[in-house]
């Protein structure tokens, strides 16, 4: 850092700062390459004076002063420009010179991030690496007294149902009588979580719908993808590719009359419409799609002016009680289908969970339940809502699913559980996990954007800048200049690679547990913990 | 494993030709335990058919709560075979006071009730009884019904009829069940020793059942007071059948379909898709994951064998017109009925359901793939 006159408040110095760059004089040869792909700018050209002491031999000449300069990367410590420790600076350097550390002390820049009087705020995650799921252990194993299956030779049919199943006696009578029977959906376990077009770029959502036509047409995997609150491309729209996609609508209802005005044009109807009262990374915001993504495409799609931040309440603004939510929503929603196509409402984690469940349970048709916990992924939203507020995923889908049976309904709506599933890499551990819990499957979003797309973010604070359209990888931004360095062929190949080996993960968990014939929801007496007030809570069991 | 026999025959027979086939087996059970489900009695019982039968053992002071509950409800005794065990116990089994079948006379009131109503109460009054008995170990009573009797103790299974005499009892059956027990993960309670038994269903099971827990909680929040117990994953076999046959109103067929239901794309190759596929959706808890071979009776006393998909070592099915019997090895058929045509003998696969109905006149067989032969 320069000398300066006065110290401001703010005033930081790098050892203060979150990710620290170490450079390396030697080695750089001053390309300038990672001040050109910086996202932040965190670093520039440094131009610095050097005195050198030249001590002759002898006592002929007396010892002088030389003066030289030399030029190498200086870090800025104004906290607006702090480095994410994105490390693409590392990625583009030829010689290896530069890469971001962790500040091992606790860092000062935290405390000034919030400049004019605004909170931070970021994309990304809940910055608590520990994942709870990871404690969970499968642990009733199948050897002698039944034999435990071959999970390469087996045959194994791991499918969940997206829908209102009826009662069977219900079923049976309606079905004898010509009844209207709610429209169920036979689909994989995995579900690719919900993530517009918009906080997306055209290139990773493009990958993202060519990896799950893929899985469904050449390799016979269900496989479902979710929107988001962005709506939905024209084309796809009227494609025959809709109906692996669930229509997400949220408070804003960005893009859904595009989506109206397309029904009549529709080629196939839609696998299910996921309504958005709440997200596990921001519960109790609406979703927020700021300005700097907000190009002409995107406004398009949405059916909005361009350039603008485009928040949505908290709220549906129309509805005034659950009662309404649940019953009107639902009710119009399937009414634009026809009542072909299933609703459901998606909520964050909340203490409060059982008080929806409890009216969904009484509604005749909702068609599910998707529940999404506190490590939850956004793209955009306050620093003090990603990381403090929201509540766990596994006690939540436990009570939900505990509830559930004890009003015998636990078949009739099936929960989906989302937030935190594979944020260490363990996917397929996790989601076997939480379906052991009660879960009919999972929704995923950040896991597949680091597989499937590169994504740098962690849950120790790097990256998470998708809210401000710099995306280092392309996955996030509305730029040309960005986006295109992701190539969408790559995500879908990334894509269906990540769901077979999901595949090959979960039959490695469910063979030794001898199921095979149907996903084990809510077999809890495979799973043990070593935590005694966990596995009471959960109703697991306690194992050492 | 543990070994199962069943046999149906016009002719009456001793519940000692099942415990013999039971023997020929013994290398697969261990001798700890053994249940008896005997049905169309004949012999001392074979009068009483339209009365209820309640079977159980019994200490001394749960004869006398026993009579009391039952005088108090209005049930008047008809017949009883109060066995009292004169030899030494054998090894490992228990000293009880009293096993007992005893016929009663319904309660008064009863006589106009509906049918089902009947059943509900009768079996209400058996999982009361179940319930007051297990509060201070007096009683366990393994059925209460027309026609049927049950026994079951700890031990090894001739030695047990030797120890209470079975064999100079003039109890005899057409339709049997038997199992040997080989104890596996739960201690030796005799309520997790098959066959299990709920308003006429009867059943019995070997090979462990994975998908126990989810399917238990099924039943159980159906609010039905008799899907009770589950001391053994097996119970929830004959609970299954039950739900079915009562509450679907419908036969073995759908309850082929509903615990081992065709794969979704099998389902979509099938005849019937639609209504398949309503039936698994909806009964998708009840899909068991076995290994497993279930044998049993129908309240019709229809003699049915049904396996899953992994069960590698399937039960056979063989006999002759008047004379059929289900074993989960074929020795034990062999031991039974020696002079059957063995090339009509029949080990049902992964799509198959066996049965032998009332008449006994030969073995049927169903397959998956066929649609319904009963319109429901
Ligand atoms: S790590 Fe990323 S943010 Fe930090 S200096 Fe390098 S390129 Fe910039
Ligand atoms: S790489 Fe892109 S998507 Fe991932 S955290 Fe960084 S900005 Fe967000």
């Amino acid at each position: 850092m320069e000398s300066m006159g006065t110290l401001h408040p703010s005033t930081l110095s790098t050892k203060d700062l979150h990710w620290r760059i170490l450079w390396n004089k030697d080695t750089c040869t001053l390309c300038g390459r990672c001040t050109a792909v910086c996202p932040v700018q965190a670093i520039e050209l440094g131009v610095h004076r050097k005195r050198t002491v030249n001590v002759p031999l002898g006592i002929k000449d007396s010892p002088a002063t030389a003066l030289s300069v030399y030029h190498g990367i200086d870090q800025r410590t104004d906290p607006a420009f702090a480095c994410v420790g994105c490390a693409m600076c590392s990625m583009v350097c030829p010689n290896d010179a530069i890469v971001p550390v962790l500040n091992e002390d606790v860092d000062k820049q935290r405390f000034h991030i919030n400049t004019g009087g605004i909170p931070r705020r970021r994309g990304g995650r809940r910055n608590a690496p520990g994942s709870f799921l990871d404690q969970i252990k499968f642990v009733r194993i199948s050897m002698l007294t039944d034999p435990a299956l071959d999970a390469g030779r087996h045959e194994f049919e791991m499918r969940t149902l997206l829908g209102r199943i009826l009662p069977p006696e219900e079923a049976l009578k309606f079905s004898r009588e010509n009844g209207w029977i709610p429209p169920v959906r036979e689909i994989y376990p995995l579900i690719v979580g919900s993530m517009s077009f918009g906080a997306l770029s055209p290139t990773m959502w493009e990958g993202l719908q060519m990896g799950v036509a893929y899985l469904n047409e050449e390799l016979g995997m269900p496989v479902r993808m979710c929107t988001g609150e962005g709506g939905c491309p024209p084309r796809l729209l009227r494609s025959r590719f809709l109906k692996y996609v669930i229509l997400q609508i949220a408070s804003g209802y960005f893009g859904w009359d595009e989506i109206i005005r397309a029904i009549p044009e529709m080629k196939e109807d839609p696998c299910a419409v996921e309504i958005k009262y709440g997200q596990g990374a921001k519960p109790g915001d609406g979703g927020l799609l700021m300005w700097y993504k907000v190009n002409s495409l995107i406004a398009k799609v949405r059916g909005v002016p361009a350039g603008v931040s485009l928040p949505s309440p908290p709220t549906h603004q129309t509805k005034y009680s659950i009662e309404e939510s649940v019953a009107k929503m639902i009710q119009s929603m399937y009414m634009a289908w026809g009542f072909r196509v299933p609703v459901y409402p998606k909520i964050s984690g909340t203490s409060t969970v059982l008080a929806v469940l409890n009216n969904l349970a009484r509604n005749p048709i909702a068609a599910g339940l998707a529940i999404d916990g506190e490590d939850g992924g956004t793209g955009a939203a306050y620093n003090v809502s990603m990381d403090h507020m929201g509540h766990p995923i596994a006690s939540n889908i436990r009570d939900a699913y505990l509830n559930l049976v004890k009003i015998g309904k636990q078949n009739e709506i099936p929960l989906f559980a989302g937030g935190g599933i594979g944020k260490n890499g363990n996917l397929g551990a996790n989601a076997a996990a939480l379906i052991m819990l009660g879960a009919s499957g999972v929704q995923v979003g950040k896991y597949l954007m680091q597989a499937a797309a590169g994504c740098l973010g962690s849950e120790s604070d790097r990256c998470n800048i998708c809210n401000i359209g710099q995306c280092p990888k392309g996955i996030t931004s509305q730029d040309p200049r960005l986006y295109r360095r992701l190539d969408p062929e790559h995500v879908a190949q990334r894509l269906v690679d990540v769901y077979l080996s999901f595949d090959t993960e979960l039959k490695k968990v469910v063979a030794p547990l001898g199921r095979s014939t149907s996903l084990p929801i809510g077999m809890s007496d495979a799973l043990g913990i070593s935590d005694r007030n966990a596995a009471e809570r959960l109703q697991i069991k306690y194992v050492v | 494993m543990c070994r199962l026999f069943a046999i149906t025959s016009q002719d009456p027979l001793t519940p000692m030709v099942a415990l013999e086939a039971l023997n020929v087996m013994k290398e697969g059970h261990d001798g700890s335990g053994v249940g008896l489900y005997l049905s169309d009695l004949a012999g001392d019982f074979e009068p009483y058919k339209d009365y209820p039968i309640l079977s159980g053992i019994f200490s001394n002071a749960g004869m006398k709560k026993l009579d009391d509950y039952m005088l108090a409800r209005g049930f008047r005794p008809k017949f009883e075979r109060a066995i009292r065990p004169a030899k030494p116990a054998p090894a490992g089994t228990p000293r009880r006071d009293v096993y007992l079948i005893s016929v009663y006379d319904y309660p008064d009131d009863w006589k106009y009730l509906p049918k089902a109503e009947v059943r509900l109460r009768l079996m209400l009054t058996r999982v009361t009884l179940r319930q007051m008995g297990i509060e201070d170990g007096s009683m366990m009573v393994f059925s209460f019904w027309p026609d049927t009797i049950m026994l079951k103790e700890i031990g090894d299974p001739l030695e047990i009829a030797d120890y209470i005499d079975l064999n100079d009892r003039n109890i005899l059956a057409r339709n049997i069940l038997s199992q040997g027990r080989q104890n596996t993960n739960y201690a030796i309670t005799l309520y997790a020793c098959h066959p299990f038994f709920v308003q006429g269903v009867a059943t019995m099971t070997n090979g462990e059942n994975t998908a126990f827990v989810p399917i238990r909680e099924f039943l159980m929040s159906r609010n039905f007071p008799g899907y009770v117990g589950y001391q053994s994953d097996s119970e929830v076999f004959a609970h299954i059948l039950h739900y079915t046959y009562y509450n679907l109103g419908m036969g073995l067929e759908a309850y082929k379909h509903i615990i081992t239901p065709l794969k979704d794309d099998e389902l979509a190759r099938h005849p019937e898709t639609s209504r398949l596929r309503l039936l698994k959706h909806t009964c998708r808890p009840l899909i068991i994951d076995g290994p497993n071979c279930v044998i049993g009776f129908l309240p019709d006393q229809t003699l049915f064998m049904v396996h899953d998909s992994k069960k590698l070592r399937p039960g056979v099915i063989g006999g002759k017109p008047g004379i059929y019997c289900c074993s989960s090895e074929i020795c034990g058929l062999d031991a039974a009925i020696p002079d059957r045509d063995r090339d009509e003998d029949f080990q049902p696969m992964k799509y198959d359901i066996v049965y032998v109905d009332k008449k006994r006149r030969e073995i049927k067989k169903w397959n998956q793939w066929e649609p319904f032969t009963h319109p429901h």
